[in-house]
């Protein structure tokens, strides 16, 4: 356990660079990155004896010394190549934590850094002690993406906000961003990461997404890091009264990657949506944790997780769902698939229901296993075989998880990407 | 002779199924294929399609010449045969059309044909959707998913229509039909009738050969066929019941 301890030294020296700079911020934020460093001094890295940990052994990222990554400027060329097809106008550019403040946006969209809103960074409905990686996150931010949506905007296109880490080998990037989506307002957000440097990457991710009465957001999430890289993100999401929140969650990339999301249904007829595709393959490890927590009356939510692992990949899905006493009238429905493409790839599945309302629906499944047998002989039987009927049917599996989307563009790049990804681990088979 | 077999065997979840069954039939006829529950109907459709689960243990199956169970399923079916299921499998997130255009390109493409662009496929299909009276709604659906039982059946003949086989085998494909949808399918079936395509109608009653009359019709018991004749055998069936044919000594033939 010392390499655990003396890691900590290591961030605890990159702290204390951090302090002089002045990304470290003013006002409040001094005193939240003090006590929210000292909260991770404190607790350290989790090990698998931590309950929300027991699968996911973060070992390998403790015994990497990270530290926090420097400036760096990308290819105006290289960054576009990361956007999505067709009609996604709207990039936010964020290298190494940096925001690069758009020359446009739409109306009604405004975005804002740490260099004139820091006090907003930190968003007050977010719990204390959401978990010892908020905390890295907080003591370390090097800027922050404020994304306002103002009241009654309907922004058409969807706004891309694109996380790029270009750094060397052991670096640590915590990205935040903070979207606020004002009453009746309409858009949908892409937030995507990727890597353009070398060697190993922790990116340490916290998202924040307050989305006001009657508003409607869809969130896309994706995810392709290089296979060594690190992922941890932590997404937190309240819902007003009347407003609907849909996130799909597309991992493709790194060698560990953990997301906890928690959504809040904290107005009556909220509306929430928590959707995710992953697809690993090598010795990689994909962990979600989500928690949808029903506190008030009326509000549905929907949740479907699908995987797909090849080689000696492991997956871990945990998804809670609490029924706070108010929540009467609660209609949730959780599923979780996992396709194992090999003997070797495994997935550890555990649905958590906590019910403390008597009017409700609730159900839950899961289902593990290989390709459908029957339904592989009637592609066959029709003359399509071999590869063609296999990709077929993986293509079935996850392409469902995206159907919801409602950006075209973004629904068809993310479809574009898995099924490359998919390729990949065919011939590495 | 389009389709030749000769003592076949097939074993299924450990049991001996078909015991010797020969039949043979040339293109351009119309077979069906009797026998009560548990004779082995099904696994002579399943065993020339390929199923896996169906393991032939003797015998030959010669089709076109070649011997057919040298062949993959989709080889098979490039081939020329094809097997309409008794029991169509629902396959979500796969297009109704796509999967279509799917087989019959691979079909194609294995003939060394070009493959159809989009406008030549969507008038192919649409002239054949309108033989199986299938809607534009069924045709943009994931294959089967939320189909009802005449409507998986209509797809499964509505599949042969587009893909034109050689050899047609259809597995109790009236099960669960009524009398409208029996029709339909029906009509379709017998729209496919050619000189160069021999069907066999595998079926435990006689009301679906009142639509597909067919030439021959075959007894099948205990896994082998026990009497042969003409259109009069399935009356004669629905009149007396299988009783009346297993009641004789194996062996006899009509």
């Amino acid at each position: 356990m010392t390499h655990v301890a003396e890691r900590q030294e290591t961030y605890a020296a990159g702290f204390d660079a951090f302090r002089l700079t002045p990304a470290f911020g003013s006002g409040a934020l001094p005193a939240a990155r003090e006590a929210a460093f000292g909260r991770f001094r404190a607790a350290g890295f989790p090990t698998t004896r931590h309950e929300e940990w027991r699968f996911t052994n973060v070992a390998p990222i403790a015994a990497i010394p990270f530290e926090p990554a420097a400036e760096a400027v990308v290819d105006g060329a290289a960054a576009r190549a990361l956007n999505f097809d067709g009609a996604v106008p709207w990039l936010v550019l964020v290298t190494n934590g940096r925001v690069s403040t758009p020359a446009s946006l739409p109306a009604g969209v405004s975005v804002s850094t740490l260099a004139g809103a820091a006090a907003r960074a930190i968003p007050s409905g977010r719990p204390a002690s959401a978990g010892v990686f908020v905390d890295l996150n907080t003591a370390f931010f090097e800027d922050v993406v404020l994304l306002d949506i103002a009241d009654g905007a309907v922004v058409d296109q969807p706004i891309h906000v694109l996380f790029i880490a270009a750094t060397g080998h052991a670096a640590l990037v915590s990205p935040r961003l903070v979207v606020t989506a004002g009453e009746q307002a309409q858009c949908t957000i892409i937030e995507s990461y990727a890597d353009l440097g070398s060697g190993s990457v922790w990116v340490n991710a916290v998202t924040d997404v307050q989305v006001a009465a009657g508003a409607v957001v869809d969130h896309v999430k994706l995810q392709r890091q290089d296979p060594e890289s690190f992922h941890t993100a932590s997404m937190f999401v309240r819902l007003g009264r009347a407003s609907t929140f849909a996130s799909r969650a597309i991992t493709l990339g790194a060698a560990i990657a953990r997301n906890d999301i928690v959504a809040v249904l904290d107005g009556e007829g909220a509306e929430c949506t928590l959707n995710g595709l992953y697809v690993a393959g090598g010795d990689s490890l994909v962990d979600t944790h989500t928690t949808i927590d029903h506190a008030k009356a009326h509000c549905p939510s929907h949740e479907v997780y699908k995987g797909v692992l090849a080689g000696r990949a492991r997956a871990v899905f945990n998804g809670k769902i609490i029924v706070r006493p108010d929540a009467q009238k609660t209609d949730a429905k959780q599923t979780n698939k996992a396709l194992l493409l090999t003997d070797e790839a495994q997935i550890n599945t555990k649905p958590q229901l906590e019910i403390f309302a008597d009017d409700v629906k609730c159900t839950h499944g899961a289902t593990i296993g290989q390709l459908d047998e029957d339904a592989l002989f009637y592609l066959k039987a029709r003359g399509v075989g071999g590869v063609q009927a296999r990709n077929m049917l993986i293509h079935a599996f996850a392409g469902d998880v995206l159907t919801g989307v409602k950006a075209e563009s973004v629904r068809e790049t993310a479809m574009r990407l898995v099924d490359e990804k998919l390729h990949l681990n065919d011939s590495a088979d | 002779m389009l389709l030749e077999i000769r003592d076949l065997r097939v074993r299924a979840e450990n049991k001996d199924i078909l015991k010797g069954l020969n039949l043979s039939v040339n293109a351009g006829e119309v077979h069906a294929i009797m026998g009560p529950n548990g004779s082995g109907k099904s696994t002579l459709a399943r065993a020339l399609a390929g199923h896996p689960g169906y393991e032939v243990t003797g015998g030959t199956i010669t089709y076109d010449g070649k011997d057919l169970l040298e062949l993959e399923p989709e080889e098979r079916a490039c081939e020329g045969v094809f097997m309409a299921f008794q029991y169509p499998v629902e396959i979500a997130g796969i297009n109704n059309t796509y999967f279509l255009k799917a087989a019959l390109n691979a079909v194609r493409k294995y003939r060394g044909e070009q493959e159809l662009d989009a406008v030549e496929f969507m008038q192919l299909v649409r002239g054949k959707a309108k033989l199986l009276e299938m809607d534009q709604a069924m045709l943009g659906r994931s294959v089967n998913e939320g189909f009802s039982g005449g409507e998986k059946k209509r797809n499964e003949i509505f599949q042969m229509a587009v893909l034109e086989p050689r050899l047609a085998i259809l597995d109790e494909t009236d099960s669960g039909l009524d009398i409208d949808a029996l029709k339909i399918v029906s009509n379709g079936v017998n729209a496919l009738r050619s000189p160069e395509r021999a069907i066999i109608v595998v079926t435990h009653y006689q009301r679906l050969l009142n639509y597909i009359v067919p030439d021959f019709v075959h007894v099948l018991t205990e896994g082998r066929i026990v009497r042969s004749g003409g259109r009069e055998l399935a009356l004669e069936l629905e009149e007396k019941g299988y009783g009346w044919i297993e009641g004789e000594p194996a062996g006899a033939r009509g």
